[in-house]
């Protein structure tokens, strides 16, 4: 009986090893066959500026909002530990150097994750569920280069261009605050961030990580919507995961990014 | 929504990200002072003790910034701290001109000072400044005091 017990344990575990190693496979070929439909997209600008619009335009409000209490916020708590050893005015520097560095390209992952990328995944599994996806292919026209290859090169596209939004509204938000309430000297706050902010060091780093951080949450946000079951359980079940592992997608390759770029 | 309305806010998008690009490079980093590198010319300068000089550290005449540092080696035969300073072409210093390593402030960060000196004919590229002062290191300055101190007594 015991004996038993055991075994049909073992054998379940064994099972969902080999179904995770399924999905990682099942995952890399599908992104391999996207990647093998990008020149479609290319030929076809119609497709990607639509799609833009969805994973560009629309995430746009909420990373305006986010970006502009996000360097308020960093400004204020910069003031209140700076003022104690007389450097409130390096308070453009701590504001500007974790925006660009860090919280640029994390908030715009995560909220892309949130936003574009669990409408993504509702999309095309509920293109799946009701088999517009068998559809196309009945009438010999490839989902994989006309519906997803466009989304997902439209959001490996919005994501940088999003973060040097937000970063840039942020850093605003920040000059707002540290001017404005708390009476720094306008061009001490400029002048701080300009000696010690690298273009090549801090802004471009920053952008390569959102475009790695693009690249993976919408790679995720499209796959678990093609790989998802044909339910609306499963399709709920397939945003969830989008949202969950695309944030900590984000969160593990940001340590390593960072372990990478600033030599620490 | 139609066709021709979509590409218009696309198109706004993407002019904005692209003046935001354009702020964080100008606005926000030191991307401008990469700028007019083509007339600018290098100078060595030797140092026994350079301190905490970094590479892109300010050179400054008069509290006016000229330049940069470079890079920075190691001399291994003569044991000196080979510092290259980057100028502005537009600035022109005698050839008897001194450099030091000077700190901005109690704890701030060191730059190199110029002070120009009389003589008729200017510093060119590749050329040395020969008179220079390494930095303060504080350990050694309140080493030699408390020497000092000690044998007073």
């Amino acid at each position: 009986m015991i004996a038993d017990k055991v075994l049909n344990k073992l054998q379940q575990i064994g099972y969902k090893t080999l179904s995770r190693f399924n999905r990682v496979g099942r995952a890399s070929l599908f992104l391999w066959q996207v990647l093998l439909s990008l020149p479609y997209v290319i030929q076809r600008p119609r497709l990607l500026v639509r799609q833009l619009y969805y994973v560009g335009v629309q995430t746009l409000l909420i990373i305006l909002v986010a970006g502009l209490f996000v360097g308020m916020v960093l400004a204020l708590q910069a003031y209140i530990v700076l003022v104690d050893f007389g450097a409130e005015e390096s308070i453009s520097l701590m504001v500007s150097l974790s925006i660009l560095r860090e919280l640029g390209p994390v908030f715009t992952g995560l909220l892309f994750a949130g936003r574009a990328g669990s409408a993504l995944t509702a999309e095309i599994g509920l293109m799946k569920s009701t088999e517009q996806l068998s559809g196309m292919e009945m009438m010999a026209v490839n989902p994989m280069k006309y519906i997803i290859a466009p989304r997902f090169m439209a959001g490996v596209i919005a994501v940088p261009l999003l973060t040097s939004i937000f970063m840039a509204i942020a850093i605003l938000g920040g000059y707002f605050v540290a001017t404005e309430m708390l009476g720094i000297y306008e061009g001490v706050f400029w002048s701080q961030m300009q000696n010690n902010v690298d273009f090549y060091d801090d802004v471009i780093n920053g952008m390569i990580k959102s475009l790695v951080f693009g690249f993976v949450v919408v790679w995720i946000a499209v796959f678990e919507g093609h790989d998802c079951m044909p339910t609306s359980e499963g399709l709920g079940q397939a945003t969830t995961r989008t949202v969950v592992h695309g944030s900590l997608a984000v969160l593990g390759l940001d340590f390593i990014l960072t372990a990478l770029m600033f030599n620490v | 929504m139609n066709t021709r309305n979509i590409e218009i806010l696309v198109g706004a998008f993407v002019v904005l990200a692209v003046i935001a690009m354009v702020m964080l490079s100008l606005k926000v980093s030191n991307l401008a002072s990469y700028g007019g590198d083509d007339d600018s010319y290098e100078i060595q300068a030797q140092f026994d003790n350079i301190g905490g000089l970094k590479e892109r550290s300010p050179v400054s005449a008069g509290g006016v910034r000229v330049g940069k540092v470079s890079a920075i080696t190691y001399n291994n035969k003569q044991f000196t701290a080979v510092v290259t300073l980057q100028i502005e072409g537009k600035y022109q210093f005698p050839v008897d001109t001194s450099a030091s390593i000077l700190t901005a402030g109690l704890l701030g960060e060191q730059y190199v000072g110029l002070g120009p000196g009389g003589d008729e004919e200017n510093l060119v590229a590749g050329g040395e400044i020969d008179i220079t002062q390494s930095a303060l290191v504080l350990e050694q300055v309140i080493g030699q005091f408390l020497y000092s101190k000690a044998q007073e007594e």
